[in-house]
């Protein structure tokens, strides 16, 4: 590989670390969502769907509880949520993994755009916009 | 429809749609949402839901590997995601509001851009002469890696380009989509930012724009394991064997033989959005 001079030494690291934290994240939780998958199906099969219109309040696994819940009893759907859910948390975790590269390299105002980034997903977790 | 029969048709769809969608540039979820409800008569909530989830699998994936060569410009993208996570949210949010049908006909407007854009000879206005002044104290000029060199660039027009982004956040919480094509036309005409820098930047900015958008569905029950788990795999496996491919194929024509039949899924979209059956 080449090696160029950069222009903020480190950069290149934090980025080797991002690029193999989303490359495992996004496996490792398809992985799971693949498992879940299998569970799932080998149970319902056969079962009819429905998805003609939307239900909005579903039974558990629209919350972080209900979902790890499920996940104990190795309930299929729940499996295959708790993918989704790693699924999710993996441009999320990217998000923190930079603010501790930007702190190494005392870039104060990169770690205050990524605090920002989080705050932002914290507030629409927090469900306090969805109800 | 029994389970199996749905999750097979469904991971088909979706192999397709992760394939084309990456030969041409365009991503999974434009074609798997109109498969999803148009076909299979699945309500578009769930089919934005299932969605969002196979955009953050697909980005994330592929920006693994740009983010390690070193051309993704990270203060870029981390500066410009404080405007598509907050437009995400308000998407996310906008879409419980908004009649399922507009959202549909929406969609299909922005289908059809997409498509439009997607065939556009693109030139490259990057530079390395001027630089904005709030480009220099965000430190976001930088420089990439091509044919052994280091090209430098400068980054033009910051706030114009952070309003883009705020609207194309907006689209892909509202949608369910990457909104791409928005993304880069911000990085591409507004900022100048080189090629290469910007669609894998725009790549990169997409996993945790729509996971901001994700959490809001989760919580709201949009995301259906029974559908996100083929929607996932199919797109994502995709989407891998279609960039892989892309690397030894001339897209113009598939470019412009998928822009027509994205054209026509966009109308459709639009029609049963204002005929009320979506």
């Amino acid at each position: 590989m080449k090696k160029e001079p950069r222009h903020y030494i480190g950069d290149k690291d934090i980025q080797v670390i991002i690029g193999t934290l989303l490359r495992v994240g996004v496996y490792t939780s398809l992985a799971i969502v693949l498992l879940g998958g299998v569970i799932f199906m080998a149970g319902h099969a056969g079962k009819a769907v429905d998805y003609a219109s939307f239900r909005p309040q579903p039974a558990g696994l629209a919350s972080i509880g209900g979902i790890l819940k499920g996940l104990f009893s190795l309930d299929g759907m729940a499996v295959i949520q708790f993918g989704i859910l790693l699924l999710i948390f993996t441009p999320i975790a990217r998000v923190v993994f930079s603010i501790f590269g930007f702190l190494i390299e005392r870039d104060y105002l990169y770690v205050g755009i990524g605090l920002v980034i989080l705050a932002i997903i914290a507030l629409s977790m927090n469900g306090g916009f969805t109800h | 429809m029994t389970v199996v029969v749905f999750t097979l048709i469904v991971l088909f769809g979706s192999l397709l749609a992760g394939f084309l969608g990456s030969l041409t540039g365009l991503g999974g979820g434009v074609i798997i949402i109109p498969l999803l409800t148009l076909v299979l008569g699945v309500d578009i909530h769930y089919a934005i839901g299932a969605s969002i989830i196979s955009v953050i699998a697909t980005s994330s994936g592929s920006a693994a590997a740009y983010v390690k060569e070193g051309i993704t410009n990270i203060r870029i993208g981390m500066f410009l995601e404080i405007a598509t996570t907050v437009g995400a949210v308000i998407g996310a949010i906008l879409a419980v509001y908004l009649d399922p049908g507009y959202i549909a006909v929406v969609f299909g407007c922005i289908l059809i851009f997409s498509a439009l854009a997607g065939l556009q000879k693109k030139t490259d206005r990057s530079d390395n002469l001027v630089s904005s002044g709030l480009a220099d104290r965000l430190k976001l000029n930088g420089s990439y890696p091509d044919a052994g060199r280091q090209h430098p660039y400068t980054v033009k027009r910051v706030s114009g380009g952070f309003l883009m982004m705020l609207f194309a956040g907006t689209l892909s919480g509202l949608l369910g989509i990457g909104s791409g094509a928005l993304k880069v036309l911000a990085m591409d005409n507004i900022m100048r930012i080189p090629f290469k820098v910007s669609t894998t930047t725009s790549n990169f900015m997409m996993g945790v724009t729509a996971a901001a958008s994700a959490v809001v569905y989760l919580h709201r029950g949009q995301i259906d394991p029974g559908i996100a788990m083929p929607v996932a795999l199919g797109v994502l496996t995709g989407a891998q064997v279609g960039s892989r491919v892309l690397l030894r194929t001339n897209t113009g024509l598939l470019k412009k033989v998928f822009a027509v039949v994205i054209i026509f899924l966009a109308l459709q979209m639009i029609y049963n959005g204002f005929s009320g059956k979506i």
